[in-house]
C-alpha cells in the first residue's frame, strides 16, 4: 500500500484506497499525541520547510507540531522577511529550497494551482496547505477523521455544507475525497456565492439551510469573508445571518446523532449563532487535535514512499 | 528575381507550374531565363494567407517579439499579409508610429503589414484616436483590442467616425463588469477552483455592437469569436441584413476548458477556451458561413510572464506558426469544409473586409503565395518557432500541412530546410 505520488497536492489526486490509509494512519497518530509522550522519530534526520504565501496561524502550527512530534528538523518562510516578498518567482523560491535538500515542502498559496505548477520541478515532496479556491487536503482530511471516528463507514452518509461555496477550498476537497468514500454531499450558500456546475463534482445543492441538513448525518459551516459584502455577494452581515446561518432549527432538521463541524476561525453569530458554536452537537475543538493527527499521517506516509525509492 | 515552381498542386484543383517575373506572376517562359527553379513535387499551393489580427508587440514590447521576429514566424506560417494590433508601448493612435512600423516592416521584408490603429487615444476608451490621419499613414482599420471599445456610446462615434473615412471597426468583445476570472466559468474552472469568465461576457458584448450596428446601419467587425450563443446571434444578424462580419482562432475548434485542469497558461487566452458545445458550434459556423475569417489572435509573450500561477499567467498563445496545419487537419482533412472556403477565411474573405486587393493569382497579380506538405504528417514542434513567443499549447501535436515555401512580391520569404 502506502501513497502513489510523490506529492499531496488535493483530494483529487488520491484514490478511495489511499484516503481510507491515510485516515487510518492518522487514527494511530493521534493515539501517539494523545499519549503524553508525544515523540516518535519517524522523522529523524529529514528536512521539512513551510512555505506560506497567506497567513495562516493554525494550519501552519498544525503542520509545525505534526513534524515536531515525529523528530524532523523543520524551517518557516511566510511572506514577511523573505525572498518571498523581493519579486523572486515562486518557481525560483521553490527550486533554492528543494536544492538545500529539502524532504517536503508544505505550502500554502493564495493562487490555485502553484503546487501543482511547482511540484514536478522539484525532487522534495509538494504538500498542498491551501491552494486559492481550489484544495485543501488536509482539512478535508481531518474533517473525514473527526467523521470516521463516529460512523464507521462513509457509505451512503449525507453531509451537509453551508456557507460561502464558491470560494471554499475546504469544500472543493471535501465533497471530492467524500464522494470518493461513497458519502453524499449536499451543499447550500447564496447563489452569488455558489459556483456554476458544483452539481458535476456529485454534490447536491439544496434549496435552504434546512433543506441541506435535513437527515444529515454531519453538518459543516464554512467561515464567510466579511469583506464579500463589498463585492455585492451579500447585502450585510445580519441578512446573512438571518437567511445563512446554521440555525438550531438547521440543525434540528439532521439526525438526533449528528454533529457539528466548522473549519475555523468562525465568525460567531454571522455563519453560527453563538448558541450553535458551543452546542453539545459541536465538535469543533475535537477537529484541531485530528489536524495535527492528520498531518502526522500525511507526512510519515509520504517519507515512507521517499524512502522507498 | 524570376523563380519558376515546377508541379504544384494549384488550389487542389489542378496539376500545373507557377511562373513569377518582377514580384508578378507571369506568362510561361523558358526555364533558362529563370534565376531559380524549385520542383514543389505536388504539394499544395495557395495564394499567401491572411491573418487580421496578430500582436507584433513593436514598439516597445520587443522583448516578446519585434517586427522582424512576427514576420519571420508568419511567413513560417504561409502568411504573405498580418494585421498588427495597436496595443504596443506607446500605443499605436497616431500617424507617425503607423508609419514607423510599415517602415521597420519594408526594411525587413518579410511579409506585408497592415497596422490596425487604435480607435481611442491610449485605447483609454475616452477619446477618439486621429483615425483620419492615421488611415493616411497606412492603417487598414481600428480597435482597442487586448480591451473592448469601452461604452456603447462611445462604440457609437467610432462607428459613426470611422464611416467617414471608410475605416472598419474591429471590436474584442468582453464585457468587464462581467469578466475578471481567468478561464471559462463551468464545471471545470469550479473543479479546479479558478475564477471564471462566463461566456456571457461576450455575449453580452457582442449583443451590444450587433444593435449598434444595425440601428446605424454600419459595418463592424467582432474579434476572436468563441461562444455557441455569440455565433448564434451573428448568425441571425447577417440573415437580417446587418453589416456585421467575425473571426475565430484556430485554438476555439480545436481546444476546450477541460485543457486548463494542469493550470499550464499555454491555455490561458481571452476569450478563454470554452466547452465542447462552443467548439462544435464555432465548426458550424465556420461551415455554413458565420464566421468569416480565422485569424491567430497571435500574442507572444515572454516565459517570465506564462511560466507561471495560472491566474496571474497573461492572456494569449502564439498561432502564426500553427494556424494552416490546424485548419487544415480540423476544417479541411476531416471534411468539414473545402479548401476553397479555407482560402476564402484565410485569404479572401480579410482581404475583402479590410479591401486590401490580395489574394488573386491571375497573371500580373502580386506574387503572394504559399506551398504546403499536406500529404505528410508532421509533429509541431515548438521549439522550432520563429516566434520569440514559446507559448503555444500544440507542442508535439501531429498535423498536416506544413510550410513548405511562403513568396511574397515574388520573393521567397519562407523555405523549409531539410
Ligand atoms: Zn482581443
Amino acid at each position: 500500500m502506502g501513497l502513489k505520488n510523490k506529492d499531496l497536492l488535493g483530494m483529487k489526486q488520491l484514490t478511495a484506497e489511499e484516503i481510507m490509509e491515510i485516515l487510518d494512519t492518522a487514527k494511530m497518530m493521534k493515539m501517539v499525541i494523545e499519549s503524553g509522550n508525544k515523540k516518535t522519530t519517524h522523522l529523524q534526520g529529514k528536512s521539512i520547510v513551510t512555505l506560506f504565501y497567506e497567513n495562516s496561524t493554525r494550519t501552519r502550527l498544525s503542520f509545525e507540531l505534526a513534524s515536531k512530534y515525529m523528530g524532523s528538523a523543520s524551517a518557516n518562510i511566510s511572506t514577511s522577511g523573505s525572498s518571498v516578498n523581493k519579486g523572486e518567482s515562486l518557481l525560483d523560491t521553490a527550486r533554492t529550497i528543494d536544492m538545500m535538500g529539502t524532504d517536503i515542502i508544505i505550502m500554502r498559496h493564495n493562487q490555485s494551482g502553484a503546487p501543482h505548477f511547482i511540484a514536478p520541478y522539484l525532487n522534495a515532496s509538494v504538500v498542498n496547505a491551501g491552494d486559492g479556491m481550489n484544495e485543501h487536503p488536509t482539512q478535508a482530511l481531518l474533517d473525514m477523521l473527526t467523521m470516521y471516528e463516529r460512523f464507521d463507514s462513509f457509505e451512503g452518509k449525507k453531509i451537509a455544507i453551508c456557507g460561502d461555496i464558491y470560494h471554499s477550498r475546504v469544500v472543493r476537497s471535501n465533497a471530492i475525497g467524500l464522494s470518493k468514500l461513497g458519502a453524499k454531499v449536499s451543499v447550500y450558500g447564496p447563489r452569488t456565492m455558489m459556483p456554476i456546475g458544483i452539481e458535476e463534482m456529485g454534490v447536491t445543492v439544496a434549496d435552504s439551510v434546512i433543506d441541506c441538513c435535513r437527515d444529515a448525518d454531519a453538518v459543516m459551516g464554512l467561515r464567510v469573508q466579511l469583506e464579500r459584502q463589498k463585492s455585492s455577494l451579500f447585502p450585510s452581515v445580519s441578512e446573512y445571518a438571518k437567511f445563512y446561518a446554521i440555525t438550531k432549527e438547521a440543525l434540528a432538521a439532521a439526525k438526533p446523532d449528528a454533529f457539528l463541524m466548522h473549519p475555523g476561525p468562525c465568525n460567531h453569530g454571522v455563519e453560527l449563532p453563538t448558541e450553535v458554536y458551543d452546542c453539545d452537537q459541536s465538535v469543533i475543538n475535537q477537529q484541531v487535535t485530528n489536524g495535527v493527527a492528520v498531518r502526522m499521517a500525511v507526512l510519515y506516509l509520504l517519507m515512507a514512499r521517499r524512502n522507498e525509492l | 528575381m524570376r523563380l519558376i515552381l515546377k508541379n504544384c498542386n494549384y488550389l487542389g484543383k489542378e496539376q500545373r507550374d507557377i511562373y513569377i517575373a518582377d514580384g508578378k506572376f507571369s506568362e510561361k517562359y523558358p526555364d533558362d531565363q529563370a534565376d531559380r527553379i524549385i520542383d514543389v513535387k505536388g504539394a499544395l499551393v495557395t495564394p499567401g494567407l491572411i491573418d487580421m489580427h496578430v500582436h507584433l508587440r513593436e514598439p516597445g514590447l520587443e522583448y516578446k517579439e519585434d517586427i522582424a521576429s512576427g514576420t519571420r514566424a508568419a511567413a513560417r506560417g504561409g502568411f504573405t499579409g498580418v494585421c498588427c494590433m495597436p496595443n504596443t508601448d506607446p500605443v499605436v493612435d497616431n500617424p507617425a508610429i503607423v508609419a514607423s512600423i510599415i517602415k521597420r516592416a519594408e526594411e525587413v521584408g518579410n511579409c506585408r503589414v497592415y497596422p490596425i490603429g487604435a480607435a481611442s487615444k491610449g485605447l483609454k476608451g475616452e477619446e477618439l484616436s486621429e483615425i483620419g490621419l492615421m488611415k493616411e499613414a497606412g492603417i487598414v482599420a481600428v480597435s482597442d483590442d487586448g480591451k473592448p471599445i469601452s461604452t456603447a456610446g462611445f462604440m457609437r462615434k467610432v462607428l459613426e467616425y470611422c464611416s467617414d473615412f471608410d475605416v472598419p471597426v474591429l471590436n474584442h468583445c468582453e464585457d468587464k463588469s462581467l469578466s475578471g476570472g481567468a478561464m471559462n466559468e463551468g464545471p471545470v474552472s469550479t473543479s479546479i477552483g479558478i475564477r471564471g469568465i462566463p461566456s456571457a461576457s461576450e455575449d453580452v458584448m457582442i449583443a451590444r455592437d450587433i444593435i449598434i450596428a444595425e440601428y446605424l446601419g454600419l459595418p463592424v467587425h467582432l474579434c476572436h469569436v468563441s461562444t455557441k450563443s455569440g455565433m448564434r446571434m451573428i448568425r441571425d444578424a447577417k440573415a437580417r441584413g446587418v453589416k456585421v462580419t467575425c473571426e475565430t482562432c484556430p485554438h476555439y475548434f480545436t481546444l476546450t476548458d477541460d485543457y486548463c485542469v494542469d493550470y499550464s497558461a499555454n491555455y490561458k487566452m481571452h476569450p478563454p477556451l470554452g466547452t465542447r458545445e462552443d467548439v462544435e458550434a464555432v465548426i458550424e459556423a465556420i461551415i455554413d458561413g458565420t464566421v468569416d475569417t480565422i485569424v491567430t489572435d497571435h500574442a507572444p509573450h515572454h516565459q517570465d510572464e506564462k511560466e507561471i500561477e495560472f491566474s496571474l499567467a497573461l492572456n494569449g498563445i502564439v498561432g502564426l506558426e500553427s494556424s494552416f496545419a490546424l485548419c487544415y487537419t480540423y476544417l479541411v482533412k476531416t471534411g468539414k469544409i473545402t479548401l476553397d472556403r479555407l482560402m476564402d477565411l484565410m485569404c479572401h474573405n480579410p482581404s475583402d473586409i479590410l479591401k486590401l486587393g490580395r489574394g488573386g493569382m491571375e497573371i500580373g497579380d502580386d506574387a503572394d503565395l504559399a506551398v504546403f506538405d499536406i500529404e505528410n504528417e508532421f509533429t509541431f514542434d515548438k521549439n522550432k518557432m520563429l516566434t520569440k513567443g514559446r507559448n503555444t499549447p500544440y507542442d508535439g501535436w501531429k498535423l498536416y500541412g506544413e510550410t513548405l515555401y511562403t513568396v511574397m512580391g515574388g520573393n521567397i520569404t519562407y523555405e523549409k530546410l531539410c
